[in-house]
């Protein structure tokens, strides 16, 4: 640090006499908190209750001879983490860096989580060893990737990578749920995290076209469809998500042919969906509204249809500039999911719940639920943070011809 | 001139897929209905609105309305959405205050203040509201000492029998006088408070970014300290974007009182629920519900539009 700013540092602290008795006022205080809170953790907390809960806060009740299907699905999705992860910094060639230094930092910060927590979360010898296999696998996999990247072989791959990811998070859900020759898990038995992982990012595949088709809705010029989608999602808008898991819980039972009602997680997960559709919308209407109508009246001259017209000009930009939007949406929804423990699901905040209510672990909520901020915020604030990412990727795209 | 085909006819065809889009409803809206007629015949409960007369015979463990178990279903929701109002005003005026004071923070000159407000924002966004009041209720209120030992804050005293505010005194190891907060409606109020002023402090910092530098800066030179510049010259201008944000903050906070059902306060869904489970009439219940909570969002948004006429700046 250099002398001038260690001046203005000292300056805007200790600059008037108002402003030195607010620093010193607000320093003492974040000290006093942060002594406090340090006595709590190494004195006072018991952080056993997570080390013997650990299991359980990951997947829930899921059957214990069935967990290698889990462990498959991981190697699976850290396979295609590092493969994708080398494709795309491949793609520049040889003037590509091998190792940036932002993939650099993560590999060290993989790195440092998979030594470091299985002790402190008592994984056991076995679990530790998967886990430091798959890093290998990762990072292997990363650097093979990323010298395909340039050859044509692998240009070719990197266009339907995005097909591989469907067809593997179809293979993750058969995996998780079973059927089809292996035994079935039922969606009750799916908890903790992996069960909010699973129902966030199904809500979200679902909702997304969803939520377009009511956008589009909103603003078509044809009153019944404008109607019914208005209709919809104000109303949907307006309710508390509780008040609808009530309706899916209690009332789908009514309203369907005597006996036939679905399992309550897929009940719940139709009301997140229809939930996440109408903010969803909204944010995507955002993004329509901002694609001028140049845009639509130029696609149109050319004589494209209006279908082709919405798939290849309109939605394009509508969905890039509601981007930021639609990760919000996405924020609130893996939020919102803790909502389903009220209703008796075992989502992550469910699970934890339900370690609570266990006499053993009888008042240890401050550790338990500290983790579970700890991890909802760090996956809100990585989201928030790729969002900011893809965002800056979109917009430099604009400015240099894609493709060929 | 040769007739358009009518697949080509964009009027015509517009007016196809609206017809084939409302049958469609119409035909799911009957399926559903006949469906819900024959299960409530078969479950013997015909839609009527009578067995809100009927004694409920439930107790609320704390109520603004006078209510006792044998008073009727009508004035158990009665009462739940008394106390629903009580969370959703008190929040609202002091989410406001909170969320002002840490929006207009991150504009301060000080470092300190100014990393603690954007700390405060960040993490607290960040975190499911339910996980932050299940963690007010159950890791902090429920673990507060006994009265004889209560924790001391100017105004305030806390204990395990409950958050007392204004000079409550210690009369035979109990506390007595002052207002009192049941820890339910503490533990609410402050995890909604908390939660709803970070996002109200993000709407108050876009609506005072606003304000175009030039305008501090012209203040300054005319001698205005910075507390009198935020006061009469940058806040008239902000608040026209920051109204019509506080507004569907202001909504989120009405639903999101909701979840009061997870810590035990009595709110209007809390005695939905018990009144479900003890009279089966989930479509009435539901059907009340969304009426009530639809008429509070207009309500809040009726009152934030006469607001935003009054902040509303005549340019000369």
């Amino acid at each position: 640090m250099s002398r001038l700013s260690l001046q203005r540092w000292r300056r805007q602290l200790f600059g008037s006499v108002p402003d030195t008795v607010l620093s010193l006022g607000l320093g003492a205080l974040m000290a006093w908190a942060a002594w406090g809170f340090l006595h709590w953790a190494f004195g006072q907390a018991q952080w056993l209750v997570v080390r013997a809960n650990a299991a359980t806060l990951a997947i829930g009740r899921y059957p214990e001879a069935q967990e290698w299907r889990l462990w498959l699905l991981l190697g699976m999705l850290v396979s295609l983490t590092g493969l994708s992860w080398g494709l795309l910094r491949g793609r520049g060639g040889a003037a590509a860096p091998g190792w940036p230094l932002n993939d650099r930092i993560a590999a060290a910060l993989l790195g440092l989580l998979t030594l470091g927590l299985p002790p402190l979360l008592a994984f056991g010898a076995i679990n530790q060893g998967r886990l430091l296999c798959l890093l290998g696998l990762l990072l292997l996999l990363r650097t093979l990737a990323g010298r395909w990247g340039n050859h044509p072989w692998g240009q070719r791959l990197a266009k339907g990578w995005p097909l591989v990811w469907a067809g593997a998070y179809l293979l993750g859900l058969w995996l998780i749920g079973g059927g089809l020759g292996l035994t079935p898990v039922r969606p009750s038995d799916w908890g903790g995290l992996l069960f909010t992982l699973l129902i966030t990012s199904l809500t979200l595949l679902l909702a997304l076209p969803l939520g377009v088709l009511l956008a589009l809705g909103r603003r078509s010029e044809l009153p019944l469809l404008r109607w019914v989608s208005v209709a919809y999602i104000e109303v949907i808008r307006g309710a508390p998500l509780i008040t609808l898991l009530f309706l899916g819980q209690n009332l789908v039972g009514f309203l369907l042919p005597g006996g036939l009602a679905p399992d309550r997680v897929w009940r719940a997960a139709a009301v997140l969906t229809g939930f996440a559709a109408a903010y969803g919308a909204e944010a995507v209407r955002g993004g329509l509204n901002a694609v001028p109508r140049g845009q639509l009246e130029a696609s149109r001259s050319l004589g494209l249809s209006t279908a082709q017209t919405l798939a290849l000009v309109v939605l394009p930009q509508a969905l890039k500039v509601a981007l930021p939007a639609l990760v919000g949406q996405c924020i609130a929804l893996l939020q919102d999911t803790t909502l389903l423990s009220i209703i008796g699901l075992f989502d992550l905040l469910g699970i934890a719940r339900s370690v609570l209510a266990n006499p053993d672990w009888l008042g240890r909520y401050a550790e338990v639920y500290l983790v579970l901020a700890v991890l909802y915020w760090g996956s809100c604030a990585a989201l928030s943070l790729g969002s900011r990412a893809l965002e800056q990727r979109l917009s430099s795209n604009n400015l240099r011809p894609s493709h060929r | 001139m040769t007739a358009l085909p009518w697949w080509r006819d964009s009027r015509k065809l517009g007016w196809l897929v609206q017809a084939a889009v409302g049958l469609g409803l119409l035909v799911v809206v009957a399926l559903l209905l006949s469906n819900l007629e024959q299960n409530l015949t078969r479950a013997g409960l015909r839609l009527t609105l009578g067995w809100l007369n009927q004694p409920a015979g439930f107790d609320i463990a704390e109520t603004l309305l006078p209510y006792k178990a044998s008073d009727s279903y009508g004035r158990a929701l009665a009462a739940g959405l008394v106390n629903t109002l009580r969370v959703v005003g008190i929040g609202l005026v002091l989410s406001t205050a909170l969320g002002v004071v840490a929006g207009a923070a991150s504009f301060s000159t000080n470092p300190l203040l100014r990393g603690l407000s954007r700390t405060y924002v960040e993490v607290v966004r960040n975190i499911p509201l339910l996980l932050q009041l299940v963690f007010w209720y159950f890791a902090v209120f429920l673990t507060l000492p006994p009265a004889n030992q209560a924790v001391q804050l100017p105004g305030l005293q806390l204990a395990k029998s409950g958050v007392y505010l204004l000079g409550a005194r210690l009369v035979n190891g109990e506390l007595v006088g002052g207002w009192r907060l049941s820890l339910e409606l503490a533990a609410l109020l402050t995890g909604l408070v908390i939660y709803s002023a970070a996002f109200i402090a993000e709407v108050v910092r876009g609506g005072i970014a606003s304000v175009p530098r030039g305008q501090w800066e012209a203040a300054e030179s005319l001698g205005l300290k910075p507390l009198a510049t935020l006061r009469l010259v940058v806040l008239p201008q902000a608040l026209r974007v920051i109204v019509p944000g506080l507004n569907s903050q202001y909504i989120s906070l009405a639903k999101n009182s909701s979840l009061a059902v997870a810590i035990g306060y009595p709110d209007l869904y809390a005695v939905a629920e018990t009144t479900l489970n003890q009279t089966g009439r989930g479509i009435e219940v539901f059907l009340l519900l969304m009426v009530v909570y639809l008429g509070l969002d207009l309500c809040i948004s009726l009152l934030m539009n006469g607001v935003e006429r009054l902040v509303h700046l005549k340019d000369r």
